[in-house]
């Protein structure tokens, strides 16, 4: 018996270090919303001298996002090029002045107040992630300097968890939840889907939120879900759980979640004999994906995501070939193109404001209606979030091809 | 039908936790080391069947045995530089050792390749057969059976062979088979590299069947494998076999019933409730006979 209480030691030394293991990575998932906060408001509003209007941008040029932060620059200038080839806003010139917050959310903050105090300008585009956009906030609500992000997509960013919106934060991209409703249209309207399951991923508030507004709006348009599963990120066997919702004969399975585990939901799916159709979001949206379910695997597979290069629209395609031009014939993806949507949607408020001021611009920024950009025309409700089309894309022998566009 | 085929995914998942279990197993039995860096071994098979399949397009036997071969190396390699000048040593200190093994190879892994997960090639068609309704994968059936297989020869090498012989006789007492003449350095190695083998089996295997692989993958089937462990009777080769497969199951009817997020905690609750109430495992008797 002095072996067992020996073996008694070893297990309650494995069950602690595994139940603090937890608690560490629990406190280490919150600091998604990061800090922003501890401005130096000295600058008042922005001015501009002469016969160029700055604007200012805190990109992610380097460090572990740095090819979001690129892409938007590169839509960005190619936008600013595009309107001072034009005459600029009113006779004047954009000048873009762009700034490396080295993907962090303090360089964020200090780019944010660089940008506001020395260069003086007059609004800015915000970082590409929600982390970094969201330090960036306060300082933007202090100075009265209307931000913009091109993908920031968490909604905590221009609304404040009590409800009040930020003043001065906007953004071009749809919002986390806002995906689960394009899909939800998309599988009743487009594919009559009746009896729906879901498949998300517990461990994320992204899968969380497409999960539930999903749900909402499949249940309003007269769907029924038959079969509701979760999954933790870092899992590798989804075999029981896709078992469970096979035996509810679904007709559609909604898989909000990102590219590794989905890749092996959407293999071992197939291979259990689900042919139904699968669909999921712009986590999806990975080369990596591709390789982990198969490309046989990932036919009759749909995402929403921001826009496809291969839609067919005029508007679109002369974008498409005009960022080639620029870029050595590189298609434009989703960050490019919301980059380059920003700058319109920040020169248009400018114009229609008819003035440099913040508050102007604020104002103008807030009103935009039925603005007709590469990513979708759009209108901003209240909350400052633009209201617009998604693009759905289907997987064709792993390729991402145009499908449709949902309006919302 | 529906619980039949949760049953099939619960022996599948079963199988490899009992792979890996048998080596915690039998180094158990034999110096009483419980090597977390076992689950990290099972990681470096998988990765090396990865890339004689991927990139050097080898067949799954040649791969499998690969993986096995350098496994056992690095199993005896692991024994020798890190665990046998601590042979004498107290417990907790070979067990602090091993944790240090485990992230010595996870990060060198990690070092080397990066941190991104690898997508396992595809080496069989995968067909699936509907027996009475369920439906039968041919992956998991080749699981089952190169599982079974090893097993069936692991009883073979401990019960009929020499060194089998002497690796029970060291596990009874190392030193009454040292008076003896058996080379007690020499059967440790042996048992390590035996273990280490089947872990790089279960590497294998679960790349093909699981398809996504990470330099992190070992610690958590690592963990569910000593629960089986300890769940069959530690030191104990059938314990090992029934306890991985019980746990596979348990852990399939848990998700089964709609409880798929407290699957690992059920792991757990068993590892706790075991220790409670019978320490010495499902097999485990006053008398009983370890490797």
């Amino acid at each position: 018996m002095k072996e067992s209480k020996k073996l008694k030691k070893f297990g309650s030394l494995l069950v602690a270090s595994s139940l603090l293991a937890g608690v560490l990575a629990g406190c280490g998932s919150g600091d998604d919303s990061g800090s922003g906060g501890g401005s130096s408001s000295s600058g008042g509003g922005g001015s501009s001298d002469g016969d160029t209007i700055k604007i200012g941008a805190n990109l992610e040029l380097s460090g572990n996002v740095a090819s979001y932060g690129s892409s938007i620059g590169l839509g960005a200038e190619l936008a600013v090029k595009e309107i001072n080839d034009n005459g600029g806003i009113d006779g004047k010139k954009i000048e873009l002045i762009k700034v490396d917050n080295k993907s962090e959310n303090s360089e964020a903050t200090a780019a944010a107040i660089k940008l506001i105090t020395q260069d003086k300008v007059v609004a800015m585009l915000a970082p590409a992630t929600s982390g970094n956009t969201v330090a960036t906030v306060q300082i933007a609500n202090d100075n009265k300097i209307p931000i913009v992000t091109g993908s920031g997509t968490a909604p905590n960013i221009t609304v404040n968890e009590d409800g009040s919106v930020n003043e001065y934060a906007f953004r071009t991209c749809f919002i986390d939840p806002f995906q689960g409703i394009v899909a939800a249209n998309f599988a009743s309207n487009e594919l009559g889907a009746k009896n729906v399951a879901i498949f998300a991923d517990n461990a994320s508030d992204y899968a969380k939120g497409l999960a539930k507004s999903f749900k909402e709006t499949i249940t309003a348009n007269g769907g029924e879900v038959v079969a509701e599963e979760a999954y933790v990120a870092k899992d590798a066997d989804f075999r029981t759980q896709l078992t469970s919702i096979k035996g509810a004969n679904p007709d559609f399975i909604f898989i909000p979640g990102y590219y590794e585990e989905v890749g092996l939901i959407v293999k071992q799916a197939r291979e259990m004999g689900i042919d139904v159709p699968l669909m999921g979001a712009d986590g999806w949206d990975s080369p990596t994906l591709v390789e982990l379910a198969g490309a046989e695997a990932l036919n009759n597979t749909y995402i929403t995501n921001h826009y496809s290069a291969e839609d067919p629209e005029p508007k679109i395609q002369d974008f498409v070939k005009a960022f080639k031009e620029a870029n050595s014939d590189k298609a434009p993806d989703a960050f490019n193109a919301l980059g380059y949507d920003s700058i319109y949607y920040i020169a248009d408020a400018i114009k229609r404001a008819g003035s440099t001021d913040g508050e102007a611009i604020k104002d103008a920024l807030a009103d935009t209606k039925d603005l007709s950009l590469v990513t979708g025309t759009f209108s901003v409700d209240k909350d400052h979030n633009p209201i617009k089309t998604a693009t759905v894309l289907e997987f064709k022998d792993g390729k991402q091809v145009f499908n449709s566009k949902v309006n919302p | 039908m529906e619980w039949i085929q949760q049953l099939v995914n619960g022996i599948s998942l079963g199988s490899i936790y009992a792979l890996i279990a048998l080596g915690y197993t039998m180094v158990y039995g034999i110096i009483k080391l419980i090597n977390f860096a076992h689950g990290d071994v099972f990681m470096i098979g998988s990765f090396i069947g990865f890339y004689a399949i991927a990139r050097w397009e080898l067949g799954f036997f040649p791969a499998l045995l690969l993986a096995m071969t350098i496994c056992a190396i690095m199993g005896v390699l692991i024994e020798r530089i890190a665990y046998k000048r601590l042979r004498n040593a107290t417990r907790i200190a070979a067990l602090i050792t091993a944790i240090g093994v485990s992230l010595l190879i996870e990060y060198t892994t990690i070092f080397f390749r990066g941190a991104q997960p690898a997508a396992y090639p595809e080496v069989f068609k995968n067909k699936s057969l509907d027996i009475f309704g369920v439906q039968v994968s041919s992956t998991s059936i080749l699981i089952l059976s190169v599982a079974v297989v090893l097993m069936i020869l692991l009883q073979f090498i401990v019960h009929k062979t020499k060194i089998g012989k002497a690796m029970r006789a060291v596990s009874h007492d190392a030193d009454a088979a040292r008076l003896m003449g058996i080379n007690v350095d020499n059967t440790i190695s042996a048992t390590f590299a035996i273990g280490s083998a089947l872990a790089g089996a279960a590497g294998v295997i679960f790349g093909i069947y699981y398809t996504k692989i990470d330099p992190l993958m070992g610690v958590i089937p690592g963990v569910k494998a000593f629960i089986a462990a300890v769940l069959g009777g530690i030191g104990i080769i059938p314990g090992a076999m029934v306890g991985g497969m019980l746990l596979g199951v348990v852990e399939s009817l848990v998700s089964a019933l709609g409880f798929s997020l407290w699957r690992d905690a059920a792991a757990f609750v068993i590892l706790i409730l075991i220790l409670i109430f019978r320490p010495s495992g499902i097999f485990g008797k006053n008398a009983r006979e370890k490797v």
